[in-house]
């Protein structure tokens, strides 16, 4: 049996430490251009659709279906060798914006594109102290709720 | 002229004069830097030019960052009045090439060398299967999720199987032809034939890809000699004509992309439409191989069938040599040599295919030759670049 992913710590910067930070709180937080209304992710400093600075904070329902995914065998890198086989996947939130991430919470060999699934988030602590988390996506209905910490 | 290319405008005014591929493969005793020496040494060697000759650098390589052509010039010992060290990955060569036509045509140098050079064998290095990415704030969205090349590739081609019902035999038959061509290239390092039975029985490195689907890892590198038409027609070689240049890059964009749309499209209809030709006219194909998905996706995206037909499109022997369309009779990277970053072997294999010196997996009377590489991942950002090639 696979061990769980050891998730390595993501590094945010002020652009991104909102969706970090939103995951902490078992909320995925998506930035939106606030003169077109187009979501955009990954999170930038400026809109993407007009270059201003002009943007929004919008909370996710942190449901979506699996837009594609791969079982990986085979990946040296440390956190991830041990937890072969893991599924990698691209998720099409309900907002229009797709995030890559782990599909978690089910037998890899089960997986589907088009999968209905919802947010899961693995609580970590930046060595700063402050909370995060790593979102990643589960079959609906099989988790426990997304709070943080949930895994 | 070939195609609707006259010679007197840009790129029809520029020319392919020498190349050399390095023929180890496996070259523990040597640095990048060396190698790319030698086969600079050996292109300007084909080319009947010298290195007081070149005035034009173009390189790039796995470990060469910031400073990285300045450090190539020095080991060199070489002052060009024009350098360019782009690196957008695997196709970087591809580019080098538009480039250096761009600025032969500009008047800003007269012969351009464009170099590669890798240890990535002798290194050890896991191009396809170590994490990928980086530890900035940037590519913490792919670390913490164990991205990697071939996982990558692999999502592109779970997504083309699941709306095309493309399956694991046709990929698998993409592999089995490049095997078979490196059978007829005395430098290629994976020989033995295979079947597809033995792709499918490969073990799965990142569903639905298998061991088979993967290129190999080699070391190796190439140089290749790019000057105007004009001083092309004095020198040793028939010169190969650029007739079309084209370059795009494809990512996530805001979270919305469309992955099955890949660079080829955008850089292959810009090159194709430059040269005035269609794909009739194209007698062999170099199609980056990473991956044997990737050869289907450029296929596609360049156009030559429909989206979704590509796995009917490489059955058949139509992408072998005596088909249709013969791509990579050199074995590509899945049989030849793959030393991480391939796109200037593309580039070699076609110029000496148009020229009529590859024996025994030479195509039959080629005259116009498509090169196409891509840099990075199709299933996340990547870079295209697409050439059309003519025998002078």
């Amino acid at each position: 049996m696979a061990s769980e992913i050891q998730h390595p710590n993501p590094n945010a910067n002020w652009e991104t430490r909102g969706w970090w930070e939103g995951a902490g709180r078992g909320e995925l937080v998506l930035q939106r251009c606030a003169s077109t209304g187009t979501f955009q992710h990954k999170p930038r400093g400026i809109s993407a659709a007009t270059w201003d600075d002009d943007i929004e904070y919008v909370v996710a329902a942190g449901t979506g279906t699996v837009y594609t995914y791969t079982v990986t065998h085979q990946n040296q890198a440390k956190g991830f060798a041990e937890a072969c086989p893991y599924v990698m996947a691209y998720v099409d939130l309900d907002e229009g914006v797709r995030v890559l991430t782990n599909i978690v919470g089910c037998d890899p060999e089960d997986v589907t594109i088009g999968m209905a699934v919802e947010a899961d988030f693995a609580a970590g602590e930046r060595d700063d102290g402050e909370a995060f988390a790593v979102p990643r996506f589960r079959p609906v209905g099989t988790g426990s709720g997304s709070g943080a910490g949930a895994s | 002229m070939s195609g609707g290319v006259p010679d007197g405008v840009f790129p029809g005014n520029t020319a392919i004069v020498g190349v050399h591929e390095h023929e180890s493969r496996f070259s523990p005793d040597k640095s990048e830097f060396q190698i790319m020496g030698e086969c600079a040494r050996e292109a300007l060697a084909d080319a009947g030019l010298a290195k007081d000759d070149v005035d034009g650098l173009f390189g790039a390589s796995m470990s060469m960052g910031m400073m990285g052509i300045v450090d190539l010039a020095e080991y060199l010992d070489l002052h060009p009045s024009y350098i360019d060290g782009t690196n957008i990955g695997g196709s970087s060569f591809v580019a080098h090439v538009n480039h250096a036509a761009a600025a032969i045509n500009a008047g800003l140098c007269s012969v351009a060398l464009v170099l590669y050079g890798s240890t990535a064998a002798s290194n050890s290095v896991a191009i396809g299967t170590g994490g990928r990415g980086g530890a900035d704030a940037a590519a913490s969205f792919t670390t913490p999720y164990g991205m990697t090349t071939v996982g990558s590739y692999a999502m592109y081609a779970n997504l083309h199987m699941h709306h095309f019902g493309t399956t694991s035999e046709q990929l698998a038959e993409i592999a089995v032809t490049m095997r078979r061509h490196a059978g007829l290239n005395p430098n290629a390092k994976m020989r033995q034939p295979i079947t597809v039975d033995d792709v499918l029985a490969s073990r799965v490195i990142s569903s639905p890809l298998h061991l088979l689907d993967c290129c190999i890892i080699s070391d190796g590198g190439g140089a290749v000699v790019v000057t105007s038409m004009e001083r092309a027609r004095d020198l040793a070689k028939r010169p190969v004509q650029l007739l079309g240049c084209g370059e795009a890059v494809t990512h996530q964009e805001t979270g919305s992309s469309d992955l099955l749309t890949i660079a080829a499209a955008q850089s292959g209809a810009a090159a194709m439409g430059m040269a005035g030709i269609t794909h009739d006219d194209i007698d062999l194909a170099m199609i980056y191989d990473s991956f044997t998905i990737t050869v289907l996706a450029t296929l596609e995206n360049l156009g030559f069938c429909k989206r979704g037909e590509g796995g009917d499109f490489v059955g058949g022997g139509r992408i072998g040599l005596g088909g249709e369309l013969p791509v990579n009779p050199d074995g590509g990277g899945l049989s030849s040599n793959h030393p991480g970053m391939r796109g200037i072997f593309l580039i070699i294999e076609a110029v000496k295919q148009l020229r009529g010196e590859c024996g025994e997996r030479q195509v039959d009377g080629a005259e116009v030759a498509l090169a196409h590489g891509t840099g990075g991942t199709i299933g996340d950002k990547h870079s295209g670049a697409t050439l059309i090639l003519g025998a002078g």
